[in-house]
This record gives structure tokens, C-alpha cells and sequence, in this order.
């Protein structure tokens, strides 16, 4: 530094500059800035992320501090039925509920992208599932498909379709069908509004352009809409993917993962070996498990956000 | 190619009639531009031409054909939209090929007509750039080049230029003349700006209020306007209009603002006292001895020209000169309008009064 070599009256001097010269300096302030975000990102996301990879590799219980066993949870996992049930259903659950709310509400956003009266009102009320909280829902649902006071039941036997109730939640099928149908209709405006949100970007006169090209709608959808629309639809299936893999509070509050262990996901089971067993390590196992499937559906979007050529900037290759 | 006739055609929106009974007969192979002030209903015709919107009343037919019921898609029209309307993600060739995919025709036929379209507009080396990597005049050549890889009856231009910088605009109006000279198909063309509709022209229609102010070639509308409206939309910088009275005292003459001696060749019969509008355009002015005075308040000098405003009586006008006068603000000189070139309008109607 210059003002090293520079003889000074008051030694101090030199401190008081090197302390103004930090308070001036970009980089420290940003840090700063930064540490609020960050302080937050590790307390409440990395440190648990973190402990609980760590948990997986011991055999903590609740009370009890644990030792380290290594894969010892994983090597139990790979032998118990119920954690493979547990995968496949949570694969079952993800892949046809997100389909379907992808399929729901890109039609819904198709309908409410057209003119039409009370348009507004029309969006306001897609938005309901979604604004009701999830466990209230899930209560609900608990008692349309109630084995004794099921409104659909109900309704069907007054018609004279059946002759005793359905027992949604206690037959496994049923059970199964009626949670991702729970799940479906929690999801669906999410999808449907943000890809409403997408179709609202594409300039109506593309639509003109094609009609005078000669496109039926199929062909615009098919050409113009659904092309545009991939780099949203990509953003938004990877959250669908993600929030219907990890759900738990629409299976804990219905069926907590009965009967017979048909609609035990992953988080679920996870929460209850971890939880109501005791067993951390065991719980923390199954949670971690959950880590490569994320991170493949997140490679998969990954790949989908990719900015596509076209919509590259002044580059010209 | 085909002619167009535009009949006594209405548009409402809603109990909002924006299009009062427009007339346009369109001859084959002709290049005519609707013209005027935006709101005139000028794009809303070129719409409905397109069958982008209903037709209220009235008929259009393409050739020989009635085409108030018939789908866009079959009027074997082209259209080139005001912001392109390029699709951002297909190539250039793409865009051009759209309508031929659509139409089933076979990847031969298409590669060859894209490519000679784009030879035709040089986009040649253009063609598997995105949109998105091209400047505005090369987005502009490939919406032409989708309309021309068609081969239509009838092109629709929709203020194409607009979002052109001024000097591109200037380039790429010769260049859309040009190509409709070597490919001689009928268009339309809407433009809010009368250089525009006067360079490309073989027939303006002048619009205001969603009525047909006036239509013929780009000469006759500035050597004859109709009325007071077309006279003022016409011509750059815009005519002179100086209201006053025509007087009959032997010789003709027009009583211009606090007294002012104007020319008039003839004046309209028994007019004497008549309260009318004078019209004069700005090149039609000279410097002479016999003119009416005026002061002088600003120049401005343009190389080619110099345009000079000043006030006559009270009422600021503006002479354009192509020879160089040393003129200052608050020079006092004297301009005299071209009496065989001056326009004479009614006051209350703004009709043409002078033949």
C-alpha cells in the first residue's frame, strides 16, 4: 500500500484508514449484504439437508444419541418390503397424478386464454383448491370418501348404481385412486394458472399470421402454442414433480399410508419410522433415499429449461 | 392475381359503427394504399379484407368470388403484419415454409420455393437464423417472403414500416415497390403515412372517420384535393390554409386574415363575400414585389430546401424555397402564392369550391 511507505505524524492514522478502507470496500459491504440470505440458506435448508444425510448413517433414536453404522440403514432399506412398496407407490402417485394435472390444466388455461364471460371470475375460482389449506382439503376428502358417510356413496346408492357403500379408503385400489385424486385436484390450478400466465405471453397476431397460413386450431396449438408454451411447461412440471414426490400432508391427513401400506409414500413412511418409531436413523434413511430421484427429476428439467436456440439472443450460430 | 371489390362495406363493434359505407374498387395487379389519420378504420378494412374481422354489412369479393363468409385460410391471401409476427421459434426458412407445410406440399416444393423467394429478397444466407438473431429491415424481408413463397391473389401489407428506423423505411419502401413491379400481385397497403401512400401508390384511398375522403392516383390527390381534409393530409410540410372571404371586384381575389390581398385566379360563380378557406401549398409560394406581406420567424434550412415560416396577416404559414435566400427572423418579405396553383374550399363543408 502506498500510504505504508509514506511517513505519518500519528501512527494510528495508518489503522483508521485500513478500517475505512475495508468499510469502503465493495467486496466486504456485499458480503454483508449477503450474510442474511445466506445465515438463512444454511440454518434452515443446508444444516438439515446435511444432518439429516448424516442421521442416515447412524442409529440414532429418539432419547438416545447414535453411533455411526454406516450404510447399516441403507443395507435394512434394500431388505424391507415396505420401503420398496413405499418407492413404488410414491412413483405411482408422482407419475399419473402430475401427468393428469399437466393434461387438467393446460386444458383449463387453454379454456380461460379464449373470450369468454366472466372471464375474471372464472380464473378467481380455478384458484380455490389452492388457496384452501391443504389439510382442511384433505379432511374433506377424508370424509367424501368416508366408508360410512360418503357423499358420492351416498349419491350412487340413491340412483340405485350400487347397492352398498364403496369403501374408498379401506380397499387398496380405491384408496389409491381416491389420494391422487385428492392430489390431482390440490395441483391442478397451480399448473393451470401459471401455464394461463404462459399462453398470455404469445402475441395474438402469431395466431393471425397462422390462421392466414392456413392453420386449422389444431394446427395452432400444435405449431405456434405448444411450442411457445415448452420452456413453461418445463418450469412448472418440475415443481408439480417435486411437490407431488415429496407430498405428506394430504396422505398423513387421509389415510396415513393405509391400508396396508397402499398409499405409503416415502415421506410418509419416512415420518413414521423416524417419528412415531423412534428410529431417526432409520427415518433419515428413507428421506435420503428420496435425494437421487429429486435430483434425476431436477436433471430431467434441467435439460427441459435449457434456453432453446430460438430463444437465444444476437448470437448467430 | 385478382381484382378487388370493396362495396359499400360497414363495421360495428358492438352500437360503435367505425366504417360508414366504404367503396374501394381495387383493379388486378394494382398496388393501392389506404391512408389517413390513425382510428380511421383504415386497418380494420385491411382486417376484414383478410377475414381477420366480420364484415357488418356490405361485400368484398377477391376475383369473382364473394368472400364475406369465406375462412381466411381459403381466401389465398397474404398478409404482412405490423410487427411481423414472425414465429420465434422456427428458422427463417421455416416461417417462410409454414403455409406450404401446412398445405401438405412436399419438402422438394417447399425447399425450392423458399428458396426463391429468398433469393428474390436476398435472405438467401438468412436461412437458418432464428428470428430472434436478425435485425428489423431483415425481419420485415422474411415476413414479406412468407407472403410471397404463397404465391397469393391479393398481398395485405399492415403499416409494415413502422417499426423501421427512418432511413431503413426509406430503403425498404423502394424495395417493396420494386418487388411489386417484378411480381405485378394485387395490394393493399395501409400506411398513417402520406410519403408512404405518394411513393408507392398507383391508387390512394384517403380515409378519415371511417369514411372514403378520396381516391386516385398520388398526382391527382395532391393536385386536386376534394376537400379541406385530403388537401391538409397530402403533401409535406402541409398546406397552407388561410381562412378568409373571396371578392369579385372586377378581378378575382381572396380577402385573407386582417385584410390580406391574396390571388385568385377565378373565383366560383356569384361567391362575392363568400367566406372560404385558401389553400396553398408551401412550394407554391414565389418572392415577388406584388405578394402579401409577411414576416418572417424561423428558417430552416434542409440543404436541398430551405423552409421558411412567417406569418401573413397574423396567420403563420410556410413557403418552401429550393433557391437560397439570405433570410433572417423578423425580416419582412413578400410571398406570392401561384394563382393557377391555389385551392379554394368552403369554409363550413371543407369542399373543393375552385375546378
Amino acid at each position: 500500500m502506498a500510504d505504508v511507505a509514506i511517513p505519518r505524524a500519528k501512527p494510528q492514522m495508518s489503522e483508521d484508514s485500513a478500517w475505512t478502507q475495508l468499510k469502503h470496500n465493495r467486496n466486504w459491504l456485499g458480503f454483508w449484504f449477503m450474510v442474511p440470505a445466506m445465515a438463512f440458506l444454511i440454518f434452515f435448508l443446508a444444516y438439515p439437508l446435511g444432518l439429516g444425510i448424516w442421521l442416515s448413517f447412524t442409529d440414532t433414536r429418539i432419547g438416545r444419541v447414535g453411533h455411526f453404522v454406516a450404510t447399516e440403514n441403507y443395507e435394512w432399506l434394500w431388505d424391507d418390503s415396505i420401503f420398496w412398496l413405499s418407492v413404488f407407490n410414491t412413483l405411482l402417485y408422482t407419475f399419473v397424478a402430475s401427468a393428469l394435472k399437466f393434461a387438467i390444466g393446460l386444458y383449463l388455461a387453454l379454456l380461460l386464454n379464449e373470450n369468454m364471460p366472466f372471464k375474471a371470475m372464472l380464473r378467481a375460482m380455478v384458484l380455490i383448491p389452492f388457496i384452501v389449506p391443504t389439510v382442511l382439503s384433505a379432511l374433506a376428502f377424508w370424509w367424501i370418501f368416508d366408508s360410512q358417510f360418503s357423499i358420492i356413496s351416498w349419491s350412487l346408492r340413491h340412483l340405485g348404481v350400487i347397492d352398498q357403500n364403496i369403501n374408498f379408503l379401506g380397499d387398496t385400489t380405491w384408496a389409491r385412486i381416491c389420494v391422487i385424486f385428492a392430489n390431482i385436484w390440490r395441483g391442478v390450478p397451480f399448473v393451470a394458472i401459471t401455464l394461463l400466465a404462459g399462453l398470455q405471453t404469445v402475441s395474438p397476431s402469431l395466431y393471425e399470421a397462422a390462421t392466414l397460413d392456413g392453420a386449422t386450431r389444431w394446427q395452432n396449438f400444435r405449431f405456434i402454442t405448444y411450442p411457445l408454451l415448452t420452456p413453461i411447461i418445463a418450469v412448472v412440471m418440475t415443481f408439480s414433480v417435486l411437490f407431488t414426490f415429496t407430498d405428506f400432508q394430504l396422505i398423513w391427513a387421509m389415510t396415513r399410508g393405509g391400508p396396508v401400506n397402499a398409499t405409503h409414500l416415502m415421506a410418509t413412511l419416512s415420518y413414521q419410522r423416524a417419528i412415531i418409531a423412534g428410529q431417526l436413523g432409520e427415518g433419515a434413511a428413507i428421506s435420503s433415499a428420496m435425494i437421487p430421484f429429486l435430483l434425476a427429476a431436477i436433471m430431467v428439467s434441467w435439460f427441459g429449461l435449457q434456453r432453446r436456440k430460438w430463444q437465444q439472443g444476437e448470437s448467430n450460430d | 392475381m385478382s381484382s378487388v371489390q370493396i362495396r359499400d362495406v360497414r363495421k360495428s363493434f358492438g352500437n360503435f359503427e367505425v366504417l360508414h359505407g366504404v367503396t374501394v374498387p381495387i383493379e388486378d395487379g394494382q398496388f393501392v394504399v389506404l391512408v389517413g389519420p390513425s382510428g380511421c378504420g383504415k386497418s380494420t378494412l385491411l382486417r376484414m379484407l383478410a377475414g381477420l374481422e366480420n364484415i357488418t354489412s356490405g361485400t368484398i369479393s377477391i376475383g369473382d368470388r364473394v368472400v364475406n363468409n369465406v375462412q381466411p385460410k381459403e381466401r389465398d391471401i397474404a398478409m404482412v403484419f405490423q410487427n411481423y409476427a414472425l414465429y420465434p421459434h422456427m428458422t427463417v426458412a421455416d416461417n417462410m415454409g409454414f403455409s406450404l407445410k401446412l398445405r401438405n406440399a412436399g419438402a422438394d416444393e417447399i425447399n425450392k420455393r423458399v428458396k426463391r423467394a429468398a433469393e428474390i429478397l436476398a435472405l438467401a444466407p438468412l436461412l437458418d437464423r432464428y428470428p430472434r438473431q436478425l435485425s428489423g429491415g431483415q425481419r420485415q424481408r422474411v415476413a414479406m417472403g412468407r407472403a410471397i413463397v404463397r404465391d397469393p391473389q391479393v398481398f395485405l401489407f399492415d403499416e409494415p414500416l413502422s417499426n423501421l428506423d427512418a432511413k431503413l423505411r426509406v430503403a425498404m419502401r423502394t424495395e417493396i415497390k420494386e418487388l411489386h413491379q417484378r411480381l405485378k400481385t394485387t395490394t393493399v397497403y395501409v400506411t398513417h403515412d402520406q410519403i408512404e401512400a405518394m411513393t408507392m401508390a398507383d391508387k390512394i384511398v384517403v380515409m378519415h372517420d371511417g369514411i372514403v375522403e378520396q381516391m386516385g392516383t398520388p398526382l391527382e390527390l395532391y393536385d386536386k384535393p376534394d376537400n379541406q381534409f385530403v388537401a391538409g393530409f397530402i403533401g409535406s410540410p402541409a398546406m397552407n390554409f388561410l381562412k378568409g372571404h373571396v371578392r369579385v371586384n372586377g378581378v378575382a381575389a381572396f380577402e385573407g386574415p386582417n385584410g390580406v390581398k391574396l390571388p385568385l385566379k377565378t373565383a366560383p360563380a356569384a361567391s362575392d363575400g363568400r367566406p372560404a378557406v385558401y389553400g396553398v401549398r408551401p412550394e407554391h409560394f414565389t418572392i415577388a414585389d406584388d405578394g402579401a406581406e409577411a414576416e418572417i420567424i424561423v428558417v430552416e434550412p434542409t440543404g436541398s430546401e430551405t423552409q421558411v415560416f412567417a406569418k401573413i396577416g397574423g396567420e403563420q404559414v410556410v413557403a418552401v424555397f429550393r433557391e437560397r435566400h439570405q433570410f433572417n427572423p423578423g425580416d419582412k418579405i413578400r410571398l406570392k402564392p401561384d394563382p393557377s396553383l391555389v385551392h379554394l374550399f368552403d369554409e363550413a363543408t371543407g369542399k373543393r369550391l375552385n375546378a
